[in-house]
């Protein structure tokens, strides 16, 4: 295994070892995720309307705003006793540091879907009408972009007074591709439109890539600690 | 001072035409006029992005101050032209359409630029701090990076829905197309001028700040 990887891989480790022992951003997002389940019940009412036009949108909805919350604390422990300024003073690759905050906040937003995703069919009465392969797939595609953005800009924003309220506003402008996309895509599988599903399937893919490229490479600009 | 008067006499030559020179439309009428000021304002806004997008990586690669003022000061010009742009299509599409907003693809897209560059003059009114400055500048890229993959995705969100009001293809005669270029000329002459005045602000602001730190 090659250092970069090598290095990807210890820090990475490092946030799952700390989620393992805090549990902090996994049950604050799937708990808020439920608590909007929650909100949206009672203001669509699923007993007396047909959610199912509708379920992407609340489904999307739900775990970006609770992924905004997880995005938010990344980096906050890094925070705590100056321990991001030792992470950068480490004989480690910036773009290493970037790609391994990236996965782990793919890797908690992906496993609190994946837990919420059956709840939120279920309590909506929607029928799970998709593949499940191409449904996780379409989680997936849907969280990358997402995770990556967030973090490049959490990165950042976590060092400023009052950044993390900034957080949202920049973020979901940037993310609007990511948006339609997801919520279209989820639609797709869900009605049975493979040549819908397919082109969205793309269309994130490559926003993905953009998103994880562009970020990738700016992030040694962001981290000139002053 | 010159700039300031060609600026003014080249508003007055953009007025002239567009009132009074170009001719009514034939269905619109006289209120397709308000279309040389849009189509104006959506251009300048477009220009501003991009300077701010030229200067933001002259910034980072560089790290000298003017072009980090530039690229706020262009910022400000954008989100100006991009308010002036949907106020003006708004009223337009109220009295040709009858709906001050639809979401076609072109206004979804400048909304969520308007939306962009707001937070990145939200981000910019903090304290002074060279990070801000520098995540504003990854912001600038990053931003007009996104704007040609927000439009294509909207795009394509639009076509799975039926499209109810679609703006009316204008096909011009030499006079409007006239009135057309010297409006577009002439704001962009309004931009450049209000930049500099902007530019040479910022300027003041620091040099203030610096006599502060002095003094203090």
């Amino acid at each position: 295994m090659s250092l970069y990887l090598r290095q990807v891989a210890t820090l990475f480790w490092k946030d799952v070892l700390v989620e393992l022992r805090s549990r902090e951003i996994l049950s604050s997002v799937g708990l808020f995720c439920l608590l909007l389940l929650l909100v949206f019940s009672f203001a669509f009412n699923p007993l007396e309307k047909d959610l199912r036009p509708v379920f992407p949108g609340i489904l999307w909805t739900a775990f970006y705003f609770a992924g905004t919350l997880g995005i938010g604390r990344a980096f906050l422990p890094e925070r705590a006793g100056e321990a991001f300024s030792g992470l950068l003073l480490a004989p480690v690759d910036r773009g290493a540091i970037f790609i391994s905050k990236f996965l782990s906040t793919f890797t908690f937003m992906l496993l609190a879907e994946i837990v919420l995703t059956p709840v939120f069919f279920a309590l909506t009465r929607t029928p799970f009408t998709a593949s499940p392969g191409a449904f996780l797939l379409a989680l997936l595609v849907g969280t990358a972009g997402f995770a990556s953005a967030g973090t490049f800009l959490s990165a950042s924003l976590s060092a400023l007074r009052a950044g993390e309220l900034l957080l949202t506003v920049l973020l979901f402008p940037l993310l609007a591709p990511a948006v339609i996309g997801a919520v279209r895509l989820t639609e797709a599988l869900l009605t049975g439109e493979a040549e819908m599903a397919s082109l969205w399937f793309k269309a994130l893919g490559a926003y993905d890539i953009i998103f994880l490229v562009v970020p990738w490479i700016l992030f040694d600009h962001l981290t000139q600690e002053v | 001072m010159g700039f300031g008067w060609a600026v003014m006499f080249l508003g007055v030559v953009a007025l002239a035409l567009a009132f009074l020179y170009a001719p009514p439309e034939v269905t619109m009428g006289d209120r397709q006029r308000i279309m040389y000021f849009h189509v104006a304002s959506a251009w300048n806004a477009y220009l501003a992005f991009f300077v701010v997008f030229v200067s933001s990586i002259l910034y980072l690669r560089k790290g000298e101050r003017r072009w980090d003022r530039l690229a706020l000061s262009s910022a400000e010009l954008g989100v100006f032209f991009t308010t002036m742009a949907l106020v003006s299509g708004s009223i337009w599409g109220r009295s040709v359409w009858g709906v001050w907003w639809t979401w076609d693809p072109r206004l979804t897209t400048t909304l969520i630029l308007w939306f962009l560059y707001l937070g990145y003059l939200l981000l910019r009114s903090g304290e002074e701090d060279p990070r801000r400055a520098r995540l504003a500048a990854v912001l600038g890229i990053i931003g007009f990076v996104d704007v040609p993959i927000i439009h294509m995705s909207v795009i394509w969100w639009q076509s799975l829905h039926p499209v109810v009001i679609r703006p009316g293809k204008v096909d011009m005669v030499p006079p409007m197309v006239l009135a057309l270029v010297a409006s577009v000329f002439a704001f962009t002459a309004l931009y450049f001028y209000l930049l500099r005045w902007r530019l040479g602000l910022e300027a003041l602001r620091e040099r203030m700040m610096l006599l502060r730190e002095r003094l203090r």
